[in-house]
């Protein structure tokens, strides 16, 4: 693998589970449990859209064939999608939600802390911007997940019943395969695997405050990083992409 | 208008000499254009007025994020969803500075929601018809956002302080929105033929509807004669709607764009256009329930709330255990 193809592929993963995630997220608009969180996840979500025209803009660049961010995201099926799983999960109920972000947030702000300082200037400019917005919505996710694991009896038990179906979705992000390699041996990203410790110990706050048990088990769910997904995302991509699709050749 | 035929309280216009001498300092200090502030006297009725203008207002905003939040997911690009949320989250924001102003009153939010789920209070008729194709999410900014600013810019000088300056800030974004819709039409009408077509089909059902928004003519209604004698309402629905007509008109010529009524047209002398009324029996069905929306937006509304409830419960009960936790400490 070349390190141009690896970095299209970073990228890819990258941009690919802003824009999953911001879409699910999205999906909340209007119907949010009380006015203030409507607006948080209304912004969640344009953070992550916005990080995603970033991401897949850059990944586009890197391919060099012309194509641009849209293109990525309205003109590829879902093998070629390459975001991790947990993106996709339904949103169920809030608490799915919230958790679903958390467990994200955690990894992300880590992920993004050190994509700072990446020895790609282009990376290292997007995660020092995008890292400013995660750091707020980990603040917010974690804050959320703590007071309703130590909320009511019935907050409690949705809050563990999200935490216990997301887990699984939970290992991908920490394993590397030969794309992830190349960028470590160069500088430009993280070990995946090295995020691991840091991600354990944000995420032990559910615990330790938020009255929750973290699954004992490391089993995980994978395939999103190399676009073998749930049949979620084909709804997604169904929904997402159709004006696109069925209108070709129009601008909007 | 986002608040249509609200009934003031007062039963009808009283002359100087029926005012109390209270009332009647109240009357001069409105007639000289003085803003009233939550802690000064006014009457009941005046505050009963509000309660119901306010909460009718704040309560469309927030209707009003269903109809286009129905297009976030669809949207054709990145950059048109990131306006699109945008929006839709600003239409929050202002659902959240009219309820606050709405406290000011000495109504809860809780009160107003509890008001419009049980169908005590309304909102807008306009959030009660369907977005079908991506150029309502045009039509909306640019007829329903248009509408919304010609209603609102004057209540920036609206008597009451509170209402008066969240009508502000709400209008630099309404200005927004109605530029990034009409912007979204321009993009239709100038694209493919199936473009155009969803352009004009959008115009010819959000028109009339957009009308509508203004109310019935209230030229000999008593409780706008009370409400603009309180400053509460600044002109008749009837000069609103023809301001809209006037200004609306030719925009849609510039999109190349048929306004879908065979009886408009421009009288030189008085310098309006003269255009059909929309059915207003319509009007009146929307507002009793039915609309082709309001089962769906109002159970919507009712859903997210029900749904929320241990949600707002856990909140509630982690910070009594918290405030019991610090007092102990
Ligand atoms: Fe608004
Ligand atoms: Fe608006």
């Amino acid at each position: 693998m070349t390190q141009q193809e690896a970095l299209f592929e970073f990228l890819l993963r990258l941009g690919d589970t802003t824009l999953i995630l911001g879409h699910r997220v999205s999906e909340w608009c209007g119907h949010g449990p009380v006015l203030e969180e409507d607006i948080a996840l209304a912004n969640t979500a344009l953070d992550l859209i916005g990080q995603t025209q970033l991401w897949l803009g850059l990944a586009a660049e890197v391919e060099g064939k012309g194509r641009t961010a849209d293109d990525l995201a309205y003109h590829r099926d879902a093998w070629d999608f390459r975001n991790l799983l947990i993106a996709e999960r339904p949103n169920g109920d809030f608490g799915h939600t919230i958790m679903r972000q958390f467990l994200y947030d955690a990894w992300s702000s880590l992920i993004l802390f050190r994509l700072s300082g990446s020895t790609d200037p282009g990376i290292a400019a997007i995660a020092q911007k995008a890292g400013k917005e995660v750091t707020y919505h980990l603040e917010r996710s974690a804050d959320l997940c703590i007071r309703l694991g130590d909320g009511t009896e019935e907050s409690h038990r949705r809050m563990q019943d999200a935490l216990d179906a997301l887990w699984p979705y939970t290992g991908e992000m920490f394993l590397g395969d030969d794309a992830d390699a190349v960028l470590v041996e160069t500088g430009i990203a993280p070990d995946p695997d090295d995020l691991r410790a840091d991600w354990d110990a944000t995420v032990s706050r559910l615990e330790s405050e938020g009255t929750l048990t973290l699954p004992d088990s490391s089993f995980a769910q994978t395939g999103g990083k190399t676009g073998r997904h749930s049949e979620h995302l084909g709804y997604i991509l169904a929904e997402m992409q159709w004006l696109q699709r069925a209108y070709p050749g129009a601008t909007w | 208008m986002y608040a249509q035929m609200v009934k003031s309280t007062g039963k009808g216009l009283k002359s100087r000499k029926e005012m109390t001498p209270e009332e009647g300092r109240f009357q001069d200090r409105i007639d000289a254009g003085e803003k009233i502030e939550p802690k000064d006297w006014m009457p009941d009725g005046y505050r009963q007025t509000l309660i119901r203008q306010i909460g009718q207002h704040a309560h469309s905003e927030i209707v009003g994020q269903l109809p286009e939040g129905n297009w976030i997911t669809r949207a054709p690009t990145l950059s048109r969803k990131l306006i699109l949320l945008a929006k839709v989250q600003d239409e929050a924001g202002h659902g959240l500075y009219l309820y606050c102003a709405a406290e000011t009153l000495g109504v809860s939010r809780d009160e107003l929601t509890e008001a419009l789920h049980t169908g005590r209070m309304k909102y807008s008729s306009i959030f009660n018809y369907p977005t079908l194709t991506w150029a309502d999410i045009g039509a909306i900014g640019w007829l329903v956002d248009g509408a919304a600013i010609m209603n609102q810019v004057p209540l920036q000088r609206t008597s009451y302080g509170p209402y008066a300056r969240a009508m502000v800030r709400i209008c630099k974004e309404e200005s927004f929105h109605q530029r990034q819709g009409y912007d979204i039409m321009m993009k239709m009408a100038n694209g493919t033929e199936a473009q155009r077509a969803m352009a004009q089909d959008a115009l010819n059902r959000f028109w009339y509807p957009s009308l509508m928004m203004f109310g019935p003519s209230d030229k000999d209604s008593v409780h706008s004669a009370q409400s603009m004698a309180w400053k509460i309402k600044i002109n008749t629905n009837d000069e609103l709607r023809q301001k809209f007509v006037d200004q609306t008109v030719p925009q849609a010529e510039y999109l190349g764009l048929t306004i879908p009524d065979n009886d408009l047209k421009y009288n030189k002398k008085t310098g309006h256009y003269e255009f059909s009324d929309p059915d207003w029996t319509e009007f009146f069905e929307v507002l009793k329930g039915n609309g082709p929306c309001n089962r769906e937006r109002l159970g919507a509304r009712v859903k997210a709330w029900d749904d929320g409830a241990w949600v707002r419960d856990g909140l509630m009960a982690h910070a009594v255990k918290h405030s019991a936790k610090i007092a102990a400490e």
